[in-house]
């Protein structure tokens, strides 16, 4: 760049001032540019991904409704270990409810919060649990997500089906290494044990606010 | 650009200044992700899509920069880019995203990217500042998916897992045998880092030994009193 004449400190400074004010502008341009191109799509493709991972939790059989629509709010709960408001999604069947699909979080993994997503029937009993978040580590912790898991067939997370938290023994609710009847890999138990806990939970919860849960009107 | 400019950037980029076990830099990307060869191999190539349009944008831009905010400016650039790529990937190429997507914040956290665009791309022009970014980026990826591969296959007698949600159909491969016990350490920061340090070490007596090698095919020096 050639500098014909040299500045002053106070020209100097403003001129930088200047160029970095005009680079700020453009790239925050262009960032907001790309936002709200990408954004239709973006929420698209998210409302497909909660579908999806509904589909893992409760299969489509058991219901005919369209479940995204039809929920109910959950406010801050601490037995659910969220601190911010969620959605339950209910499944109906022929306009009677079968399942409630709700988002828990086990607040004590290894590397923090673990995220779960439960489908539970009309009686109270699991359909399905999956890990939606969490950061415990990889190849040790992680086997909590299906995929991750080493054995493909018999996923860690599918020992919840078909179990009724309310009607087992709290001593029974437990990983094997603490006496209970769930697996652990050695090495990672906290993980489990988390995910155990808060499953148990979140069962309870429903069991005790059945009435709000299932009766009340959609918002 | 000439052909002997070009072998040098490479040559720098993949082994004499390669980020990983030459300039040391990231380390905290290459502890936290290096756990399995594919996950070493998908930060690495996100980071080389960075790194390739940092460069291009910066060394295009270098003129246009002051010296004296030039740190910022890098900044904002590489965040900026880092983040229109993450949308893009987000939007169009959704189940690669849902892959490399935890990888892509990670970019902008790792100093490679402004080491490379302050050292070479604020000097050089777009196209050689694109090859360096690559090859930086090549250099990484190579190390990245060398440490992955040895954490994963010592640490649970693995290799490649993860590959199948990278391109399905594909399954990782069991080398030990299946009732393996494990070896935690190597799947923990500690265990990258002694693994890096063995990499540091085997590149070093590479090094030393061509040295070495050259020093003696030299005719020797005339004894010269000093």
């Amino acid at each position: 760049m050639t500098n014909p004449a040299p500045l002053t400190a106070t020209k100097m400074a403003a001129r930088t001032a200047v160029i970095l004010f005009i680079f700020v502008v453009i790239f925050t341009g262009l960032l907001s540019g790309a936002y709200i191109w990408t954004l239709p799509t973006i929420q698209a493709a998210a409302s497909e991904e909660k579908m999806k991972l509904i589909d893992e939790v409760l299969p489509r059989s058991n219901y005919d409704n369209d479940l995204l629509k039809d929920t109910v709010r959950i406010g801050a709960t601490p037995a659910l270990g969220l601190d911010e408001a969620t959605s339950a999604y209910r499944a109906r069947k022929d306009g009677k409810l079968t399942a409630l699909v709700l988002e828990a979080v086990a607040p004590d993994g290894y590397a923090g919060k673990i995220r779960l997503l439960i489908a539970l029937n009309s009686e109270g009993s699991l359909i399905g649990v999956r890990v939606t978040q969490h950061k415990e580590t990889p190849g040790l912790g992680d086997y909590i997500e299906p995929k991750k898991g080493k054995d493909k067939e018999r996923p860690w997370i599918a020992q919840f089906n078909e179990l009724n938290p309310t009607a087992l023994d709290e001593r029974e609710w437990k990983v094997k290494k603490d006496g209970g009847r769930f697996d652990s890999v050695a090495g990672a138990t906290v993980t489990p044990r988390a995910v155990v806990k808060a499953v148990r939970k979140a069962a309870l919860y429903v069991a005790e606010n059945r009435e709000t849960l299932f009766a009340s009107q959609s918002q | 650009m000439n052909r002997e400019e070009f072998s040098q950037i490479a040559a720098n980029g993949v082994w004499k200044q390669n980020t990983s076990i030459v300039q040391i830099l990231g380390l905290c990307p290459l502890l936290a992700v290096t756990t399995n060869l594919v996950n070493g191999a998908m930060l690495s190539l996100a980071t080389i899509i960075v790194m390739a349009m940092s460069g291009i944008a910066i060394a295009s831009l270098r003129n246009l920069i002051p010296h004296e905010i030039r740190i910022p400016v890098f900044i904002l650039i590489v965040a900026a880019l880092v983040t229109v790529v993450d949308l893009l990937f987000n939007a169009n190429l959704h189940e690669l995203y849902l892959v490399l997507g935890i990888f892509i914040p990670l970019i902008v956290t790792n100093c490679i990217v402004l080491a490379r665009v302050e050292a070479f791309a604020a000097k050089n022009p777009p196209l050689q500042s694109l090859s360096d970014g690559v090859f930086m980026g090549v250099g990484m990826l190579w190390t990245l998916s060398l440490l992955g591969g040895l954490r994963e296959l010592i640490g649970r007698g693995t290799l490649f897992s993860g590959i199948d949600m990278v391109i399905p159909g594909l399954h990782p491969l069991q080398l030990l045998p299946a009732d393996y016990p494990g070896f935690l350490i190597a799947m923990l920061p500690p265990g990258a880092f002694i693994l890096l340090g063995c990499l540091i070490a085997w590149k070093n007596w590479i090094e030393a030994r061509a040295a070495a090698r050259q020093q003696r095919r030299l005719p020797e020096p005339l004894a010269t009193g000093s």
